[in-house]
């Protein structure tokens, strides 16, 4: 068990979680509620990952944030290493893989509110900031928490934006499904069954909370 | 016109919905903006809310100017004093009747709010029931705390956008009844949007007619619905009996105006404003014509007697619908009403040639419509 490479999964897991909680309901709210023009493209660009292959992704994250670019140059004199090939360029490409499942479950769970609700509570007097809080937060959150798991689990198992981005670097950039690949590339296969295994139990436990929840909340708002 | 506490309306745009809107409700004053669905009435009301923003408009309560877009004030709806229920009642699904309405108390101290929501709730009848969430409450007791919710605001005006339309009719005749009452407790203007003529009638003060979000006519239901100004309103009163006719006299010694209708003359209440000659629209509410008894003639055969051949005649419970059929020289339906005992003891049945009398009182006139003779020429509707 590569228990350094299934660390650094469960810590990339989290911070893209971090990371897209907030930027996933900022971008959810604007296409579940905001008529605005190219409003399609928008929603297009957020779907783009689920449908282009990681290597093409990791390719053009490569080409935009390489050591040879403007903002890879930019990072590297702000903070002394080169983006690409670290946790942080993976965690950028993760990020980027990543939009869609948080943004969609969120965007749907917005759009489930009705707009007089919202108008009910600022003819209540609650302000906007007060509404998201106590109004709209408390209704989208079995879809926003079903967001985040589906980004932790998605991101446990991620592996050709990662390669392409990270490379293999034992403790800085190889995940755990690095690790298996790696595995069978050395003809180790008790060590890439143990990691396989434990990938699936917990991809298998993560999808079956969401249904759970999904089910409960379902039942208790029906 | 002009009521320091009242709230003044006055709408104007051409797109993406046409308002032409104007009126005013006093203090306590219950006013309804009645007309067709698309009349602009729910849009008014989102305006008044500051939820939707027209084109130009002034909107003022008690004082305080909330819209005036020459002037560049639109304030936001936390800003104006407004308690409204939502046609669907729009209540947080996910909090309690109580807290439902605490959420609307920002203004009271924190330790203010539980107390005066369960006094809320008591007025509307749901003490008990404040632990309920809105999916554990019937349709009339979630309006009841959407009423209870408005009020926690204590609103300068307080908006009700088709509030009774989503509960049944028992359920329905009960809130209207507890909103009637209500009013001697809360002081404010209250405007009403509905589409139900009969529910405008029973708790208005005062009416407001819409069609394509104009004002066709603002005044007491009682006056509206008698004396409608036109005939496009008439027909939005769901007045079937409109007819053209044509002013042959005028009596003012005798308080009378004479009608030329068809083959009859006919006396109606002094109409001063027109002239003889004038070409006129006229209507008669259904319960003002009256059927001779065959037996024996009553006093008022005298007044107005039209003959005609009976060509429906629908019981309705208590009450019988029937269109007559008034001849030459044009087949033209004049429809009424009787009591269904009434009808029976009369034998009335289709076919049969019967007269009766169009109280004087209860002719209207109208400037001419366009439009009317149009419609005069499509089969009647049954009267509303």
């Amino acid at each position: 068990m590569n228990w350094p490479a299934l660390l650094l999964s469960l810590k990339l897991s989290a911070w893209t979680v971090v990371w897209l909680l907030p930027l996933g309901i900022l971008v959810a709210r604007q296409i579940a509620w905001r008529e605005f023009p190219g409003r399609a493209w928008v929603e297009a660009l957020v779907a783009l990952p689920l449908v282009l292959p990681p290597t093409v992704l990791g390719y053009y994250l490569l080409s935009a944030f390489g050591g040879a670019t403007p903002i890879g140059q930019a990072w590297h004199s702000a903070f002394g290493r080169p983006l690409a090939f670290s946790f942080e360029g993976l965690l950028l490409a993760s990020i980027v893989f990543n939009i869609p499942f948080a943004v969609q479950p969120m965007q749907r769970a917005f759009q489930s509110i009705p707009d007089e609700v919202r108008e009910a509570a600022w003819c209540s007097g609650m302000s906007h900031w007060r509404t998201f809080l106590m109004i709209e937060l408390p209704l989208a959150w079995p879809g926003i928490v079903s967001a985040l798991v589906l980004t932790f689990a998605h991101t446990m198992g991620e592996f050709g934006v990662v390669l392409m981005m990270g490379g293999n670097i034992p403790g800085e950039t190889q995940t755990i499904a690095i690790a298996i690949y790696d595995r069978v590339q050395a003809f180790d296969e008790h060590g890439a069954a143990t990691m396989s295994s434990l990938l699936l139990a917990f991809s298998l436990l993560a999808i079956g909370a969401v249904y759970m929840l999904a089910n409960r909340i379902g039942r208790r708002r029906g | 016109m002009a009521d320091p506490a009242g709230l003044e309306v006055s709408l104007r745009q051409a797109a993406p919905i046409p308002l032409a809107a104007r009126f005013h409700c006093g203090r306590g004053e219950l006013v309804a903006l009645v007309g067709p669905s698309g009349s602009g009435k729910s849009t008014i009301l989102r305006c008044i809310a500051g939820l939707a923003h027209p084109g130009e408009g002034v909107v003022s309560c008690a004082g305080d100017v909330w819209l005036d877009t020459a002037r560049g004030i639109d304030l936001a709806p936390q800003q104006r004093s407004v308690g409204i229920v939502f046609q669907h009642y729009a209540l947080f699904p996910h909090l309690s009747a109580h807290k439902n309405v605490m959420a609307a108390m920002t203004h009271v101290a924190a330790g203010e709010r539980a107390g005066r929501a369960r006094e809320l709730l008591q007025l509307v009848h749901l003490s008990g029931l404040e632990e309920r969430h809105p999916r554990q409450l019937s349709g009339g007791q979630q309006q009841r705390v959407a009423l209870a919710r408005a009020l926690a605001r204590d609103p300068a005006v307080l908006l009700l956008d088709e509030p009774f339309s989503a509960v049944d009719r028992v359920t329905r005749r009960r809130l209207q009844r507890e909103l009637a009452q209500l009013r001697s407790r809360i002081r404010v203007p209250i405007i009403l949007v509905t589409h139900d003529l009969d529910e405008a009638r029973v708790l208005a003060d005062r009416m407001v007619i819409l069609s394509h979000g104009e004002t066709l006519q603002e005044g007491p239901s009682a006056q509206v619905m008698a004396r409608p100004a036109t005939a496009q309103v008439a027909r939005l009163l769901d007045q079937n009996n409109l007819f053209e006719g044509s002013v042959l006299s005028q009596r003012p010694d005798e308080g009378k105006t004479l009608l030329t209708w068809s083959d009859y003359t006919l006396e109606a209440a002094y109409a001063p404003a027109f002239g003889v000659g004038d070409k006129v629209a006229w209507m008669i509410p259904p319960e003002c014509v009256i059927l001779h008894r065959r037996d024996r003639p009553s006093a008022g055969e005298a007044e107005n007697p039209v003959s005609g051949l009976i060509r429906e005649c629908v019981p309705l419970g208590e009450s019988t619908s029937i269109v007559l059929d008034i001849g030459a020289p044009a087949s033209v339906p004049l429809a009424m009403s009787i009591a269904t005992h009434h009808a029976r003891r009369n034998k009335l049945v289709v076919g049969d040639q019967v007269k009766v009398t169009l109280l004087a009182s209860g002719i209207h006139l109208m400037p001419p419509a366009e439009l009317l003779s149009e419609r005069l020429t499509q089969a009647p509707a049954l009267p509303g």
